[in-house]
């Protein structure tokens, strides 16, 4: 009998039903939107992270933010100015460490035997200025105005009383690019993890001091490299050995070397910029953070939390929204939803009351009556949970269709090379990080986990049994003799 | 057989007090034909409810076979309902929602009877009633004579010792009114019933042997000589 009342009264009674399951499908679907964009907003998050980290790391070690470099590490380029007519080109490479901060290679060690270090693993970030062209020496002229000065940056003119430098120039080009060398003996954590090798073949751990290179696929096709071209940094040759895909789209260095070739390159024997460390217990992050700090000295500990907490944009600005207002929203709307349903089944049943009297006049238990109440209610709940779950799946499924582009700003925007108190903005000179901020697109979707369409479900569930308790609490309390009440 | 002693029911609402019943005494034999009535608001329904077990009174014994109904807990009251007592209301109290015959079926599920023979047995109940061809129907497509021989079917099907009846003819014209009557009156005498029945209908009230008349909560038997 349960199961033919039940299905009768959904038959015949449908719209109220379906007053009842729209409402928590609302509550239901929105609590979906919200939770697979958040967990979009994260993805993005980690994805902008991690093409800065890489995979697999917890934390950098970089040297602590010193007041600003001196001077003297500033490039200078010098150039023999040729004689007029003679156009031969000429270039050369500046190649500087990023950030001029470094840290001893030993340190490297001292991390990784820090407790709960599962790895550590050290890279050299350089920043290589190529400057070519041609340069004429100025023709020195007693007499005249007018003609044209000595080029910016060339050595045109040596400045002479009474006379003006003529005709000297230059025409060149200044050419930047980024250079990664990565510890090749462990090929597991850093920068480069995070692109895939698309063509060719990434370093082999032996290949600690071999001729070769890593171009970034953005920069291989621009500068038309192809596994078997060399590229020549400072003189030095080297061989493509293969090209690597950023997963993010955004590749931390232009170009990866063998650590200790970086390191010749830059003068900057057995130093590092950064080191990426692994922790053992992802959940022990900031204790290996503060041991690092303790027992290390003269470094700086940025984790990815930290890190977060510089991207800024709208990514950043999207997600705080959906972590509060969307996360408030759907909990406010859930609750209405669930009230909603437990007030109209509770109406339902008020309206229901001499049938439910007649029926217990008839004998029926009071469970009886109460269990078809909730069991009416729990069919609706189940109805809005599958209604809320599909209309939830259609916006998740729309939002990642449209995905939207999101920025994001990293480093919080902080002008140039943080002085003391720059904290991880300045701090954090990882590679790949031209500016002190840099800005990546991210395209937001809306995965929608398992686990959400289970706490759907659940929320279904719930709310079947809220409005069923609030059905099923009225219905216990009528009495047999209310079958004989006249009204309707 | 019912006895009923000093049976009083009171509502009480806010600081009024309602005497409903007030000390009904009172004595109906097995297979007895007792018609109620009384003018409005008199207690009429009130006394169906003490004797069907549906309240319990404010004093009083109402002891059905030897029980006492208005001492039994809730449990136990339900099962006395479920088992021997088959009630006609006046406006008929249909599941709307469910078809004749499983309105019948209601009936016979407290008493875990199984899927199967509680189709039989409903099915058997309607034709008694003159309405083996419309099981499948639901209540809104009957007219008001027919849904009240469905509840009169539910009110059988189990086989009570006691039928009550409030006003079963209240919400019927005239000739449905008598043929409701015809069919009630039939299954008395066929299944040897208590019937007990509450009616305004002065014409009823006229040919019934016993007459029970209440007036603010009252009762005064009339008997008459078999005619
Ligand atoms: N649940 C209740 N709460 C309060 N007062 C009630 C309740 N039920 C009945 N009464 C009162 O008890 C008195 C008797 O009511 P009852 O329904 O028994 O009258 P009745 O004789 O059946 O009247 P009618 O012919 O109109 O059906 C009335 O005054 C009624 O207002
Ligand atoms: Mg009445």
């Amino acid at each position: 009998m349960f199961f033919t009342y039940l299905r009768r009264e959904l038959r015949r009674r449908r719209k109220a039903a379906l007053v009842v399951a729209s409402g928590l499908a609302l509550g239901i679907a929105l609590v979906i939107v919200v939770t697979s964009v958040s967990s979009g907003m994260g993805k993005a998050q980690d994805k902008v992270l991690q093409s800065l980290y890489g995979l697999g790391t917890d934390m950098t070690v970089t040297k602590a933010a010193a007041p600003a470099a001196s001077s003297s590490e500033r490039p200078r380029f010098q150039f023999d100015a040729r004689e007029d007519g003679d156009d031969s080109e000429q270039s050369s490479d500046r190649v500087m460490v990023q950030g001029f901060q470094t840290l001893a290679a030993s340190t490297v060690a001292k991390v990784s035997a820090q407790k709960g270090v599962q790895g550590a693993v050290g890279g050299l970030s350089l920043q290589v200025l190529k400057v070519s062209g041609q340069f004429t020496r100025g023709q020195f002229q007693q007499d005249g105005t007018g003609g044209q000065q000595g080029g910016p940056g060339g050595n045109g003119g040596s400045g002479a009383p009474q006379g003006e430098v003529q005709g000297g120039g230059a025409n060149f080009d200044v050419n930047s690019y980024s250079v990664y060398g990565t510890d090749v003996t462990e090929p597991a954590l850093g920068p480069l993890t995070s692109s895939k090798i698309t063509s060719g073949r990434t370093f082999r751990t032996t290949e600690t001091a071999a001729r070769v290179a890593v171009a970034d696929s953005a920069y291989a096709k621009e500068k038309k490299l192809k596994v078997g071209s060399t590229v020549t940094v400072k003189g030095v040759k080297y061989t493509v050995i293969g090209v690597a895909t950023a997963d993010s789209g955004d590749a931390a260095a232009n170009l990866y070397l063998p650590l200790k070739q970086a390191q010749t390159l830059a003068d900057a024997a057995d130093k590092v910029t950064t080191i990426y460390v692994q922790a053992t217990d992802s959940k022990k992050i900031d204790t290996v953070k503060s041991a690092i700090q303790k027992n290390v000295s003269g470094t700086t500990v940025t984790t990815s939390a930290d890190l977060a907490d510089t991207v800024s944009g709208s990514l950043s600005t999207a997600s705080s929204l959906a972590t509060s207002v969307g996360r408030w929203l759907s909990i406010a709307v859930l609750v209405a939803a669930f009230l909603v349903a437990g007030l109209l089944t509770s109406a339902a049943v008020s309206r229901r009351v001499r049938e439910f009297g007649t029926l217990k006049a008839l004998g029926w238990k009071s469970g009886r009556v109460t269990r078809q109440v909730v069991g009416e209610a729990m069919v609706n709940g189940l109805l809005g949970g599958a209604l809320g779950i599909a209309l939830g799946l259609a916006g998740a499924y729309a939002v990642t269709a449209v995905s939207p582009t999101l920025q994001a700003q990293l480093g919080g925007g902080s002008g140039g090379d943080g002085g003391p108190g720059g904290g991880p903005g300045g701090g954090f000179a990882g590679p790949g990080r031209q500016a002190a901020a840099k800005t990546l697109d991210v395209a937001l979707t809306a995965p929608v986990s398992v686990t959400t369409v289970a706490v759907a479900v659940g929320l279904a569930v719930a709310g079947g049994l809220i409005a069923g308790a609030f059905g099923g609490w009225r219905a216990s309390r009528l009495r047999p003799a209310d079958a004989l009440r006249r009204v309707e | 057989m019912y006895e009923l002693r000093g049976v009083t029911k009171r509502y009480t609402r806010g600081k009024e007090t309602v005497h409903a019943l007030d000390g009904v005494d009172l004595t109906i034999a097995d297979g007895d034909r007792l018609v109620i009535q009384g003018p409005t608001g008199g207690g009429k329904s009130t006394l169906l409810q003490m004797l069907g077990g549906l309240d319990r009174p404010t004093s009083g014994e109402v002891v059905l076979d030897g029980t006492d109904l208005a001492r039994l807990s809730e449990t136990r009251l339900t099962t006395v309902r479920s088992e021997n007592i088959g009630f006609v209301f006046q406006s008929f109290n249909l599941i709307p929602t469910l078809t004749a015959q499983e309105n019948v079926e209601t009936a016979l599920v407290p008493l875990g009877v199984k899927v199967r023979e509680r189709r039989e047995r409903a099915a058997e109940a309607l034709r008694s009633v003159g309405l083996g061809e419309r099981l499948g129907h639901l209540p809104s497509e009957m007219s008001g004579g027919q849904q009240q021989r469905v509840a009169i079917a539910r009110a059988l099907v189990k086989q009570p010792k006691v039928l009550l009846a409030d006003e079963p003819t209240g919400n019927l014209d005239e000739g449905m009114r008598d043929e409701i009557m015809d069919v009630l009156d039939t299954l008395w005498k066929e299944r040897g019933l208590t019937f007990i029945m509450v009616t305004h209908d002065s014409a009823i009230a006229r040919k019934a042997p016993r007459l029970a008349t209440i007036r603010k909560g009252r009762l005064t038997l009339t008997e008459k000589a078999a005619p």
